[in-house]
């Protein structure tokens, strides 16, 4: 089941094995490749690309800079609009207070919007130990729910499902959860689509209770905005009496203005459309303008902490925090196009899962002081980052906390963290690199950006991969480009070595 | 300590090394950027929208004011609906031309009522060229999010060129974010199954977008 990654195994071994699951394999390339084309092509429709790029990551550093200001500003724009402002400091207390809440109305299910956040704090785990079911209302979520299975890629969580895996899951389990699949269901997407359609329906109509997070939050007016698809979002954010809102606190605007930056920028660097199908935007609760309410009557906003503020105390690390959920830099990142999501053990995959968790989470366990060796450095993640996330630096950054120790933030609290030699850090690391090693296209679609990044790339492997990279040459730079080979080799694809 | 005092403490410490900075915001963020991306005339701005709203498969229609009654009715007809949702504070005249059965958006109507409605007609607030846009505020001739939502069929009327910007930033301008905001960009639609585009999992699967040109006494009131 989605949320919980307890017990994973660190990054090399997951790698290791779902580089051998060539289904798996298949799906991810497909699927990376089609919306990485169609993501330079909405970009390079807006000549202000760069403009954009900048204003998004300036208006994310100022907010952050000023972000105790911010979050004062929105609690009360939030509750002079009719809501409710809980602050959670981790997972524990926002998952009891959305607890509490459910159980306030008397209810015992609640449908879901697909959110980050929730799944970060494992919410639907929580939710049903206290004997309410929480619905997945989102078609892939509703997919991997069903497959009692983990989500693979921020935007498109079931990725990694083909449409015959998914028929067969939609026929055994929907009747465990509500209305059974059509009889005769075949693979066709359409008649998948109807199929879900049909089976979510059922729950939206009687709901009593929503739940989702949000991907921006104004300040200014206390205005919560969330951006999909399928309409999923807007059922469960209009329908229900009660909406709960979990999100986290970096994800404030100052003004009602920002969203021109992020609104252009989002949907073409996640989806790669100029806009996505719907985005919701709601203050508070709603009088709508007519005589009764437009909208949920009572609306609960969870300010969530869990390892955030830590993440802020770090001067390097703290940048992870702009980033808008975009997973524009998991569809280039070779190395997520080989491993898949699951590899990463968290709910945060690929380039930006590989900086974010470890610091959301810290570094104790193997999985997360391996997760900033699951890189090849090769940029390719900065490059697209439409906040300008320096992607690379952090991994390096994080690398070196793990190798060498010193100071960091744990729960509010500056501790000195002990330098990993000899411990399980170093080891996952040198599986990390030797995996990489073992893997030639990896490694090498990285290094071909080597002159580009030359600052970060080390002549010999950082930290403990040291002992081992010392008495062997990394493979030399070669003098072609990045672009240049990335064009001529279509993206790794026709590169001896990097095809399956 | 609760928990909001805890939460804050924590960002204050964390942003020890940030130092003062009084900078006031309209200043501290460049906005260099465009406000719409290319010169066009106004014509062109709404073939634009006609454009890009049919590229994510929302069907075009322009039509003429006083055309508006027949095409509505024509689209109803097609469609083969008995019953439509309307606004309370939509125009009267749109519906002189169809049998379809008028359902008033009310509050007490529960979603399984709402359901059983074949289309729903409303106006919007403002229109994307740019995008392929519309936004609906819940103003009174567009009524309350969930009757765009729930029906499999909308019809939109959108006033060109008054109702019709360039871009995302000039929308924002217009709007007022205190209502409820549903920005629509052409009909639900999924590409979570091998990345195959599926039009309606959860919102309306047809949507139809009818450009109505020359409000009759436009001059006169504005
Ligand atoms: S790090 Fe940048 S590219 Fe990656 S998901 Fe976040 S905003 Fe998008």
């Amino acid at each position: 089941m989605s949320g919980t990654f307890v017990g994973m195994p660190a990054f090399p071994k997951a790698a290791h094995d779902a580089v051998h699951n060539e289904t798996l394999r298949g799906n991810l390339r497909h699927a990376t490749h089609t919306i990485r084309a169609k993501r330079a092509n909405a970009v390079a429709e807006l000549s202000d690309w760069a403009e954009l790029r900048e204003a998004g990551k300036r208006i994310k550093d100022h907010t952050l800079r000023h972000l105790d200001r911010y979050l004062v500003q929105l609690e009360e724009a939030v509750t002079a609009a009719g809501g409710t402002v809980h602050w959670a400091a981790d997972a524990d207390e926002a998952n009891r207070i959305v607890a509490d809440l459910v159980k306030a109305t008397g209810e015992s299910e609640v449908v879901k919007v697909k959110s980050m956040a929730t799944q970060e704090i494992g919410l639907n785990e929580a939710l049903e130990a206290e004997g309410i079911r929480a619905y997945e209302t989102d078609l892939a979520e509703l997919i991997v729910q069903l497959g009692k299975d983990r989500p693979s890629h921020i935007l498109v969580p079931a990725i990694h499902r083909n449409r015959g895996e998914i028929r067969d899951i939609f026929r055994k389990e929907m009747s465990e959860w509500g209305r059974p699949a059509p009889e005769g269901l075949t693979d066709t997407p359409a008649e998948l689509a109807e199929a879900a359609r049909l089976h979510l329906r059922e729950k939206f109509l009687r709901a009593k209770v929503g739940i989702s997070g949000a991907n921006f939050m104004i300040a200014e007016t206390g205005t919560l905005v969330v951006v999909e698809s399928e309409g999923n979002g807007r059922m469960c954010l209009t329908l229900p009496e009660t909406l709960i809102s979990v999100v986290g606190i970096e994800k404030i605007l100052p003004t009602w203005r920002d969203l021109e930056v992020f609104l252009q920028t989002l949907p073409r660097s996640s989806t790669a459309e100029r806009m996505n199908p719907y985005t919701s935007m709601w203050t508070g609760t709603s009088d709508g303008g007519a005589e009764a309410g437009d909208g949920p009557r009572h609306f609960h906003l969870v300010l969530l902490d869990n390892g955030r503020t830590d993440t802020l105390a770090d001067e390097v690390g703290r940048q992870a925090l702009r980033c808008i959920r975009c997973s524009a830099c998991l569809n280039v990142c070779p190395v997520y196009e080989r491993a898949g999501g699951h590899a990463y053990g968290s709910v945060y995959p690929g380039p930006i899962g590989a900086i974010l968790s470890p610091q959301l989470r810290g570094t104790a366990s193997d999985i997360d002081a391996s997760l900033p060796y699951a890189s090849s450095l090769c940029g390719a993640c900065y490059e697209v980052c439409p906040v300008a996330i320096d992607i690379p630096e952090v991994l390096v950054h994080l690398r070196e906390r793990v190798v060498e120790g010193g100071p960091v933030t744990r729960e509010g609290n500056k501790v000195v963290l002990q330098p990993a030699k000899g411990h399980a850090a170093e080891r996952a690391a040198m599986r990390a690199a030797r995996w990489a090693f073992t893997h030639p296209g990896v490694l090498r679609s990285g290094q071909r950006l080597a002159s580009r990044t030359r600052r970060l790339h080390p002549r010999t492997l950082p930290g403990p991969g040291q002992a081992w990279s010392g008495s062997r040459d990394l493979p030399a730079v070669p003098a072609e480009p990045f672009r240049d080979w990335w064009q001529r080799t279509n993206g790794g694809k026709t590169e001896k070595g990097t095809s399956k | 300590m609760s928990s909001r005092e805890r939460i804050l403490g924590r960002v204050r410490r964390a942003l020890a090394d940030v130092g003062q900075d009084d900078t006031p915001y309209e200043q501290a963020v460049p906005r260099d950027y465009l406000r719409e991306h290319g010169e066009r005339s106004v014509e062109r701005t709404v073939d634009l929208l006609a454009e890009n709203l049919a590229e994510y498969r929302a069907i075009v229609h322009r039509c003429a004011e006083d055309e508006l009654a027949a095409v509505i009715g024509r689209l109803l007809a097609e469609r083969g609906s008995k019953t439509v949702l309307v606004p309370a504070g939509l125009d009267e005249e749109w519906f002189a031309a169809t049998d379809a059965e008028r359902v008033p958006d009310r509050g007490e109507s529960t979603p399984h009522e709402l359901d059983r409605v074949d289309s729903v007609v409303t106006a919007c607030a403002v229109a994307v060229a740019e995008t392929g846009t519309i936004v609906l505020d819940g103003g009174p001739d567009q009524g309350r999010r969930r009757i765009t939502l729930v029906p499999d069929h909308h019809i939109c009327v959108v006033r060109v060129p008054e109702q019709v910007v360039s871009a995302v930033p000039q929308a924002l301008e217009r709007l007022d974010p205190a209502r409820p905001l549903t920005w629509i960009s052409g009909p639900s639609a999924t590409s979570d199954i091998e990345l195959d585009r599926v039009e309606g999992v959860h919102g309306p699967r047809s949507l139809e977008v009818v450009l109505v040109s020359g409000r009759p006494g436009a001059e006169a009131t504005s």
